[in-house]
């Protein structure tokens, strides 16, 4: 019971009114930075860091600034997934999956109910992944250390694997995206052989490598932004959506639907976001895809279905909380993100490590309440805003389309702080809408992007360990069992079409 | 309306100029708009944590009058950041962060045209040490265990670093080429991840910074050998250095402040005052000392004495180890 | 929309072969090494920097030339359509709001990003969205001020100005 009366104590203390404060600050903060397209956690809290200088002396304890931080990483989580469904355009890479959904629910006048899912469904998420991580953070610590790189390779199989029938109809042009995602994952330094890779012409702009949001924004702030000019036609409006208290709660209540997208969310999130390199991104990735494959009606997701919104939202969330695990246990950061944290924790002169919970609890418990706190705020926030996004959509096409393309250009430079990258975001656009023309699916090479410069890395560390064995995927006792699975779930669909077509030869000759 | 609108910005802008000519004293520099802060490495990184320790400080004390604006640049090990000092269109409100890639990326890619000559020398914060890390499990407790046990197992023994051709992979070549030694290198994003991996008992060496492997040598997880220093650290004063066991080797990290080519003599005095007030508060010599960071500030011409010197260095090391010609 | 089909297919096609190639540059510092050499497994090192991307291309490939098969043999919808791949409408408006966006882009080069957003957004809502001059002016007006505030001020991004610089110096004094 030491745990619960820490805990209690740790509430309080997060509950006094500067910390409180604090996290309601960082909340608003966080959402309106996480809404922006090319803006998201990271940015919010390395841009706030130097503040935190400020709170430290003022407070004079290291959890107030730490609360802050922690509220405004929350808050970009929750408003990652406000850009992803009313513009279309996910604004970090953690709410790409929200989009798959969130968007065509938008289309259809259905806004409320996923803007509602999502912040409900992060919620849950958010507060499922704090107790769990109450509950078992230094054990928990110990299994994200057994997870060396041949483990993390078999893991982005895994996520590979619950995408397969992503993409559309067509598998020539699915995969064609899903390659051409990796191979634009490797342009840039390459980190094992020390060499730059792919830079094209000779264009130094290519050494950074081609980030994920010049893709995204590229794809869905331009792409897909012109292909709707396009299609909608005279149309002027997106959906009419209006806003009255009854189709609010209407709203809850249909949240109800989406247990089994919140559910898995929620704990598939958690344990990926532990693990050191893979955070959030992967975390939503999977839950999506593993969500789409319990669902009763699969075929339904992609049009609009309201547990893909609240299975990346619940993940996403769910997998910031987690990936704090490795960062206050083992000085590792889960994500970029906490990376910037574990900056902030070193620079006011804590250790992050294994000690910090028995040094420090001073620091760690009021820290663990506040994620409880912060969760309640950015949920309350976060519905109290909704009317505000619900007004943006009811804006004029010809209005919003033009504040949508000075926000991917914007977006883009605040992300990388380089032309050359706003230049190469909206070619990326052009050819987007080329393609989508030609119904070649997009998402897989947006997914590819981020899961890419993962993969490959860990792919060949990996192969360096066992000087070019890959038996060392097979034999390793974790490794071994993720990387069956994802190989059979790869195989499966192929099992399944070459047997239909099979039956179906036979059908006509018997 | 436009018209008006530019009539209005030109009012603006001939009124800006005016001040600005009453407002400055002869001569001296002062910075009037945000000051790019380049770094030469990526988000949370050891160069990273330090750059922005020194904005936060130079905000909190109001050294400055503008905002220093922290952008990483860690393309291709820093060359990114090079060419972009390079082509600064405003050198005297752009600076930049370095550490030893600052040496090496120029000589392994000359197509970049940078000499790192050309820059301006504002200041050398620390310099940051290395030590040979291994994991407690693993039975070695010093050095000449180490040589005994890694010749023993060949290239079973790992050790892990930061990218291929870095300051840890320079390490690795030298004990592999002077101690017939044959161990596997493996090179990860960060320093954070060796650690990480090497308390996992994923590898089984590693030559981190002390900042880095702090937390796990704390909850003894893993345990130095040796320092490639030239004298014992503060923080670990029962490791020997290299030199004690034997060894004609010491290896630093440079954690230096630069102007962008062309940058004025005004500007450039300005900001290393600027940074060596930062460099003599309280919370950056804490930094340094719970760190273990070694070296003086040093600025001006013994800064680019200090260059001259480790660029040659470098471009013996990497020669030797072939990845240079 | 047949053309299209295969003139993209065939593009894609090219474009896999140059990544390809491309992968397998030898490193700049060392012209000896021959291409192609980094693509398998290298002794010692593993797989070698050109692996990965290399085959990926190659798989690339390998679907263009699916593409194509199907397009010959009338397997994807857009291979059978009759409808043309861009009419006077799509051509109409992607002349106008693409060419929008490349006019934005050079106008960031030379004024900045405020400068430009004014004028893209007067264009925009102007002449494409046929919105009255009031409306217009007020959001072409609003979003450069409010972006200044967030992205400048608040949150300490400094978007290029371009020529535009000097007018902000004073602005810098009172907020920065």
């Amino acid at each position: 019971m030491d745990i619960l009366t820490a805990l209690m104590d740790g509430l309080w203390v997060a509950l006094q009114p500067a910390n409180l404060g604090l996290a309601v600050l960082g909340v608003v903060i966080g959402l309106f930075v996480g809404a922006m397209p090319g803006l998201g956690s990271v940015n919010g809290v390395a841009i706030l860091l130097p503040f935190t200088f400020v709170i430290q002396e003022m407070t004079g304890s290291y959890t107030a600034p730490m609360i802050f931080l922690a509220a405004i990483y929350y808050g970009a989580m929750y408003g990652g997934a406000i850009s992803s469904i009313t513009l279309g355009i996910p604004g970090a890479s953690t709410a790409v999956a929200t989009t798959f959904d969130g968007r065509p629910m938008a289309l259809t006048g259905q806004a409320d109910k996923a803007l509602v899912a999502a912040a409900v469904a992060s919620f849950a998420g958010g507060t499922i992944s704090t107790v769990l991580f109450t509950m078992f953070a230094p054990p928990l610590a110990s299994v994200a250390l057994q997870f060396g790189d041949p483990e993390i390779f078999a893991l982005m199989l895994l996520a590979f694997a619950t995408f397969v029938g992503l993409g559309g109809d067509d598998i020539p042009k699915t995969i064609f995206s899903i390659c051409f995602g990796l191979v634009l994952a490797t342009v840039g330094f390459d980190i094992i052989s020390g060499e730059p890779r792919l830079i094209f012409f000779d264009m130094v702009g290519f050494s950074d490598g081609i980030q994920f949001l010049v893709l995204a924004i590229g794809v869905y702030g331009i792409g897909e932004m012109i292909w709707t000019i396009n299609a909608s036609r005279s149309d002027d409006k997106m959906a009419e959506v209006t806003i009255t208290a009854k189709r609010v709660m209407a709203a809850i209540r249909s949240f109800a639907g989406a247990w089994r997208g919140t559910a898995i969310g929620s704990f598939l999130g958690f344990f990926v976001g532990i693990l050191p390199a893979a955070g959030a991104t992967p975390g939503s990735l999977m839950a999506y895809g593993v969500t789409k494959m319990a669902s009763k009606d699969p075929k339904s997701f992609g049009k609009g279905n309201i547990d893909g919104v609240a299975a990346p939202e619940a993940a996403n969330n769910s997998a910031s909380t987690g990936s704090m695990l490795p960062m206050m246990t083992l000085g590792i950061p889960g994500s970029p993100t906490t990376a910037v944290l574990l900056a902030g924790m070193v620079i006011w002169g804590l250790q992050p490590g294994p000690l910090l919970f028995s040094e420090q609890p001073d620091f760690v418990w009021p820290l663990i309440g506040s994620f409880y706190v912060s969760n309640v705020v950015a949920l309350l926030v976060n519905l109290a805003f909704i009317p505000v996004f619900l007004w943006m959509l009811r804006m004029p096409f010809t209005i919003l389309a033009p504040i949508i393309f000075v926000l991917s250009l914007v977006g883009t430079y605040a992300a990388y702080q380089d032309m050359f990258d706003v230049w190469l975001m909206v070619l990326f656009g052009a050819g987007a809408f080329f393609l989508r023309l030609l119904d070649y699916p997009l998402a897989p090479a947006v997914l590819a992007i981020v899961l890419g410069p993962i993969a490959e890395p860990k792919l060949r560390q990996s192969l360096l360990f066992s000087d070019g064995d890959i038996s060392i995927f097979f034999t390793r006792p974790i490794a071994g069992p993720i990387t069956i699975t994802a190989l059979i779930l790869i195989l499966l669909p192929l099992i399944k079409l070459i047997r239909d077509k099979l039956r179906a030869r036979r059908a006509p000759a018997g | 309306m436009i018209v008006t609108k530019r009539l209005f910005c030109a009012a603006l802008g001939a009124a800006a100029l005016t001040a600005a000519s009453f407002a400055a004293p002869a001569q001296a520099f002062e910075p009037n708009k945000p000051i790019d802060f380049v770094i030469m490495a990526g988000k949370g990184g050891g160069a990273d944590k330090m750059a922005r320790l020194m904005q936060s400080i130079i905000e909190q004390q109001d050294l400055a009058p503008r905002p220093l604006v922290p952008i990483n640049k860690a393309g291709g090990s820093g060359a990114e950041a090079l060419v972009h000092m390079k082509g600064a269109k405003d050198p005297n409100h752009t600076i930049m962060v370095t550490l030893n890639s600052f040496f090496t990326t120029p000589l392994r890619q000359p197509g970049l045209g940078v000499d790192i000559m050309e820059f301006a020398p504002v200041g050398r914060m620390a310099e940051d040490t290395f030590l040979l890390w291994v994991h407690k499990d693993e039975g070695v407790t010093s050095f000449d265990q180490f040589l005994e046990t890694a010749k023993s197992r060949g290239s079973d023994w790992v050790m892990g670093g930061t990218g291929k051709n870095s300051e840890d992979n320079i390490i690795t070549d030298f004990l592999n080429n002077n101690y017939g030694l044959d161990i596997k290198y493996i090179p990860y994003k960060g320093g954070g991840e060796v650690a990480k991996q090497l308390a996992g008992q994923q590898i089984t060496s590693s030559v981190n910074n002390p900042s880095e492997a702090l937390g796990f040598y704390e909850s003894g997880d893993v345990i130095p050998l040796v320092a490639f220093t030239d004298e014992r650290l503060p923080l670990f004063p029962d490791v020997p250095t290299l030199r004690e066991v034997g060894g004609d080797f010491s290896y630093f990290m440079q954690r230096s402040v630069v102007g962008a080519p062309g940058m004025s003599a005004e500007a450039q005095a300005y900001y290393t005052d600027l940074f060596s007030k930062a460099y003599q508060t309280d919370q950056w010599q804490k930094y340094k000392a719970d760190k273990s960071l070694m070296g003086d500030f040093m600025a001006g011409d013994d800064l680019k004495a200090y260059w001259m010197v480790q660029r040659d260095r470098h471009e013996a090391i990497l020669k030797a180890s072939g990845a240079i010609n | 929309m047949r053309r299209a089909e295969i003139v993209t297919a065939v593009i894609l096609g090219l474009l896999s072969i140059y990544l390809m190639w491309k992968s397998g540059a030898p490193p700049a510092w060392n012209p000896d090494a021959g291409r192609f050499e980094n693509i398998g497994i290298v002794p010692g090192e593993g797989v070698g920097s050109g692996f990965w991307p290399f085959w990926l291309s190659g798989v690339m490939l390998v679907c263009s030339i699916w593409i194509g098969v199907n397009w010959f043999l009338r397997k994807s919808p857009p291979s059978r359509s009759e409808e043309p791949y861009l009419d006077s409408f799509a051509k109409r408006s992607l002349l106008l709001v693409g060419g929008g966006l490349l006019g934005f882009l050079i106008l960031i080069e030379l004024i900045g990003f405020y400068g430009a957003m004014f004028f893209f957004l007067i264009y925009y809502l102007g002449a494409l969205g046929r919105h009255s001059a009031v409306r217009t002016l007020s959001i072409a007006t609003a979003v450069p001020v409010f972006s200044f505030f967030f992205f400048d001020v608040a949150m300490r991004i400094v978007l290029p100005k371009g020529y535009m610089e000097p007018l902000f110096i004073p602005l810098y004094d009172m907020f920065l």
